[in-house]
């Protein structure tokens, strides 16, 4: 046991823990030597005092970036199913987005689920209906001021749902009609006099969009086998409320939305999406980047606590000094800002320094050196 | 029914679009209409567009009847004798030219063997199908169309004879090959645009195999013999002008060597090579900053007070000389008059370009390349019947292109060479690669043109047999000694006092902006600060407003503008800094300046 103790405070606990394991079993001299060449590999690893990890992060994933322009693939799968892969997804993520283009979701399934039990009715049950997945046919009566819906009798079979169920989510979507159930459907009658003929209009458009039935958002879904589970791909993504379901696997199950998650279940966790987001789409194109690189990058997009996009209106704009603030884009406005508050630089980072001609503080520069005058 | 369109104008309409159109095209054919016309009918909108205007592309072809081609081998023997001539078909209407609208209505055989009853038309020749320079590469069908296209504008750079009266022609920027050929392996179209009047190459013996390495990517290694005995050596011609100008004021520039005493005067020496009227003598040797015409201009902004002032008076220099890295000799001097009459003098520097490390030569199959060693004749390797190529072509520029064309035009060339005679590569038709190797086994080399080669520096044999043979290779005009450039201290830019930009102001090269990301990413920041030291200045700054202050020269001393006699303390920064704070103080922004000693 003596000789792990000497290493125990030295090494990280979770290294330290896996070394001991690995070692078990081993003379003590050799396990010695083992811990020595780990500690030492250990201290190699190790980022130095000065060393500008930013822009190195900054180049590790700008390189492959320009790579990555050349590979004109920027969206995978079929018609329904898009997902934006490549540049334009990097871009998108690292621009800290609240609208992202392809919104997508994993759902992990329970037990029984899992295994293919339900299978089509869960997924059905969490794609978003409205009105007009389950009709036919809708038309309008001006004169009569009535809209006339026929239902599709087998799609509402299938998602499971009956006539009075639709026509009780479409009285509750509009105030001032009525509707009367038909052999084949629906007939709506807008009260009111002559003056609500536009609403006739307006309401045969919007009835369609009515919602029905399913999660808000999941606008496709997509059940498949991975590994030998069966899991629910969608596209759109509703993280509160697919989490809430009883046969969702809430641990494993993702969304592809930062902004969401950071939403529903805080920064860390948008934190690591942001790592694994951006670690796929970069393993996806086969380049190899450094973990450590993109956790930089996440981190400072995340550490005021909101995401913020690696853009002028997000981490740039949180930079202390005025002038690096204007040497990126929009320079007048930080400027003109800066003077009416009278905003003071203080020259502490590396594009002020650069601008002024003055040693960088990184590297070589950063250290200071006081020399002691003898009287 | 059918819209007609004449001109894109709506003229009428007919019942039978179909018959109207070939009554159209057999009028023509005939004569009765002008055979610039072209009828097209679209089927789809179900209209007719007849077109007589300007400017359509149009290309000859044949007429087919009833899968029959109306040119007929009388035609053809005719034409030979010279008994009838090309528009002579072309009004019989043999030959017409189609738009590409009435194209869309034609079907058009590619060659005899594929014509059948439907054929309206045929080729010519399947070369019309290319451009001159495209036309003009021989085996072009046996490789990829990118590359001919790259080959086509490569011949368009290439060296040659470009004009016979280049002697009394001032153009700028001319090239002359000194001993150009014609190609040993020719299409076609050499012979329609009679390039033996002006031939743009040199026919090489070339071997495709790797020398030291010295052409690896692309480069190749030439001969040094062959380049003494002029392969690929030019001349460059570049006219310097200078012209009397007349000013408001009855003021006059003036040619002439310049009086010691004129502003801007730049030494004797400079204007050693002036004859009494100031332009140069003809085969001056001339160099960097030699003057060639000697001019003197009136002072500029000549204003009242001005004219007593006898310093002012004087005339400023504005001599003609050469520039940064230019040499030469000089060839012409011509003194003349221009439209205005004024007196213009223009002189002609003609100066040798000997082949040299950096310049680059092409085959006319897109296989550029630049000189990457030039070996004496006594290292080059050599065959067993003793052929010492000229140039030496890396095998590793071929997988990748596919550039066929270049492989088959040195077993051209080589038969060529041999046999005593032109080889016709044309694209579509040209002599059989097989019945090339045929003839080069008959004349008693192998078969695929490879042969046995010595090393040249230790008359070793190489294992490997060597694919030699003869190819025509052009001298493209981007040659180093017009592109060679650095520097270490040079001119700078009178507003931001950091170096100028570009060769020939012989300015520096910038250190850009990812540059220096790499240099910090190193943590080499005091090797990043002594980079861009360039405009470096030393500003005096005043402690108590933060502005600039002023150094007066005359007194030693600083003192600030506003403040007066304060506290002022040098400081070291940018001149783009400076001028920096000065674009801030110009949008009425106070950019004050709080020092600290830093150690």
């Amino acid at each position: 046991m003596g000789i792990y103790q000497e290493y125990k405070e030295k090494l990280p606990l979770s290294l330290f823990e896996e070394v001991k394991e690995k070692t078990k079993g081993m003379p003590a001299s050799k396990a010695k030597k083992v811990l020595a060449r780990v500690y030492k590999a250990y201290l190699n690893a190790k980022v130095e005092a000065g060393e500008s990890v930013g822009l190195v992060a900054a180049e590790s994933l700008g390189e492959p970036g320009t790579q990555m322009t050349l590979n004109t693939f920027h969206f995978a799968g079929v018609a329904e199913m898009n997902v934006t892969v490549g540049l334009p997804r990097i871009i998108e993520i690292l621009d800290g987005r609240k609208e992202i283009k392809t919104p997508m979701m994993e759902i992990y399934l329970k037990n029984p689920y899992s295994k293919g039990k339900d299978i089509k009715r869960l997924a059905l049950s969490i794609k978003e209906t409205t009105l007009k997945d389950v009709i036919t046919e809708v038309s309008a009566n001006i004169a009569e001021k009535k809209i006339e819906v026929k239902f599709n009798k087998e799609n509402m079979k299938e998602i499971g749902i009956t006539s009075s169920h639709v026509i009780s989510a479409c009285g509750k979507a509009f105030k001032g009609i009525s509707i009367k159930k038909t052999d084949d459907g629906m007939l709506i009658k807008i009260k009111g006099g002559e003056d609500k003929i536009n609403e006739v209009y307006k309401i045969k458009e919007r009835i369609k969009e009515v919602y029905i039935k399913g999660v808000k958002g999941i606008k496709q879904i997509l059940p498949v086998k991975r590994g030998d589970e069966f899991i629910i791909i969608t596209a759109g993504s509703n993280l509160n409320e697919v989490l809430g379901l009883k046969e969702v696997d809430e641990t494993r199950t993702v969304s592809n939305d930062i902004y969401e998650i950071a939403n529903v279940l805080g920064v860390e966790a948008a934190r690591q999406a942001v790592i694994n987001e951006v670690n796929k789409i970069i393993e996806a194109q086969g380049l190899n980047v450094d973990m450590r690189h993109i956790m930089l990058i996440a981190d400072t997009m995340c550490f005021s606590g909101n995401i913020k996009g690696i853009t002028r209106y997000g981490v740039v704009s949180e930079k202390a000094s005025v002038l690096a603030r204007a040497s990126f884009e929009t320079p007048i406005r930080h400027i003109i800002n800066a003077s009416l508050v009278g905003e003071v630089d203080k020259l502490s980072s590396i594009v002020e320094n650069v601008m002024l001609n003055q040693p960088v503080p990184v590297g070589t520069g950063l250290p200071g050196l006081v020399v002691k005058v003898r009287k | 029914m059918s819209e007609v369109y004449l001109n894109g104008k709506f003229v009428g309409e007919v019942d039978e679009p179909l018959v109207f159109v070939e009554q159209f095209k057999s009028e023509r054919r005939k004569g009765n209409l002008s055979e610039n016309a072209n009828i097209f009918y679209n089927d789809r909108s179900n209209d007719i567009m007849v077109e007589s205007g300007k400017g359509r592309a149009r290309r000859p072809l044949i007429v087919v009847k009833d899968g029959i081609p109306l040119l007929t081998e009388k035609h053809i023997s005719q034409l030979e004798k010279g008994e009838i001539s090309w528009s002579d078909i072309i009004q019989q209407g043999v030959i017409e030219f189609l738009d590409a609208a009435e194209e869309e209505n034609a079907l058009i055989a590619f060659t005899e063997k594929e014509l059948r009853s439907e054929h309206t038309h045929i080729e010519i020749s399947p070369l019309t199908m290319f451009g001159l320079a495209t036309s003009l590469i021989p085996y072009a069908n046996h490789s990829p169309a990118a590359r001919m296209n790259i080959g086509g504008k490569n011949q368009k750079q290439a060296l040659g004879f470009y004009v016979s009266n280049f002697l009394t022609r001032m153009d700028m920027d001319v090239n002359l090959l000194h001993t150009p050929q014609v190609p040993l392996v020719r299409t076609t179209m050499h012979d329609i645009y009679s390039d033996e009047k002006h031939p743009a190459g040199q026919n090489m013996v070339v071997a495709v195999m790797s020398y030291e390495g010295y052409n690896m990517e692309d480069a190749i290694i030439i001969n040094k013999s062959s380049i003494e005995r002029g392969m690929g050596r030019s001349s460059y011609y570049r006219p310097s002008i200078a012209e009397e100008l007349r000013y408001s004021g009855g003021l006059v520039d003036e040619i002439s060597i310049p009086d010691k005493d004129v502003k801007g005067y730049k030494s004797e020496h400079d204007y050693r090579h002036l004859e009494k009227d100031g332009v140069i003598y003809s085969e001056a040797v001339v160099g960097e900053g030699d003057v060639v015409i000697g001019k003197t201009s009136p002072p500029r902004f000549l204003s009242s007070l001005d004219e007593y002032n006898l310093a002012a008076a004087t005339r400023r220099e504005s001599s003609v000389s050469l520039a940064h890295g230019e040499k030469g000799v000089i060839d012409f001097v011509l003194i003349t008059e221009n439209e205005e009459g004024n007196k213009l003098v223009q002189v002609r520097i003609r100066d040798q370009r000997i082949p040299e490390v950096g310049d680059k030569f092409t085959s006319r199959h897109g296989q550029k390349g630049v000189v990457g060693l030039i070996v004496p004749e006594t290292d080059m390797p050599f065959t067993a019947s003793g052929i010492i190529p000229d140039l030496i072509f890396s095998p590793h520029g071929v997988p990748s292109r596919m550039t066929i064309s270049h492989m088959i035009e040195l077993i051209g060339g080589k038969v060529s060479g041999l046999a005593g005679r032109y080889i016709d590569g044309t694209t579509f038709h040209s002599e059989p690669e097989e019945d090339l190797r045929k003839e080069l086994l008959s004349l008693g080399f192998r078969e695929n043109g490879v042969e046995t080669v010595y090393n040249g520096q230790t008359g070793e044999q190489y294992k490997a047999k060597i694919y030699v043979g003869n190819m025509y290779y052009l001298k493209l005009k981007h040659m180093v000694a017009n592109k060679l450039h650095a520097r270490a201290r040079g001119p700078i830019q009178l507003l931001t006092r950091q170096p100028t930009e570009g060769r020939a102001k012989e300015g520096g090269l910038r250190l850009g902006e990812m540059e220096k990301d790499t240099f910090v990413a190193h943590g080499a920041s005091l090797l990043l600060k002594e980079r861009f030291d360039s405009d470096r200045t030393i500003v005096p700054v005043c402690e108590k407003c933060g502005l600039i202050a002023i150094y007066d020269e005359h007194k030693n001393k600083s003192y600030c503008p506003i403040c007066g006699d304060v506290e002022i303390t040098n400081v070291e920064v940018s001149y783009a800094f400076k001028l920096m704070l000065d674009e801030f103080k110009s949008l009425c922004v106070y950019p004050s300046l709080k020092l600290k000693n830093k150690y």
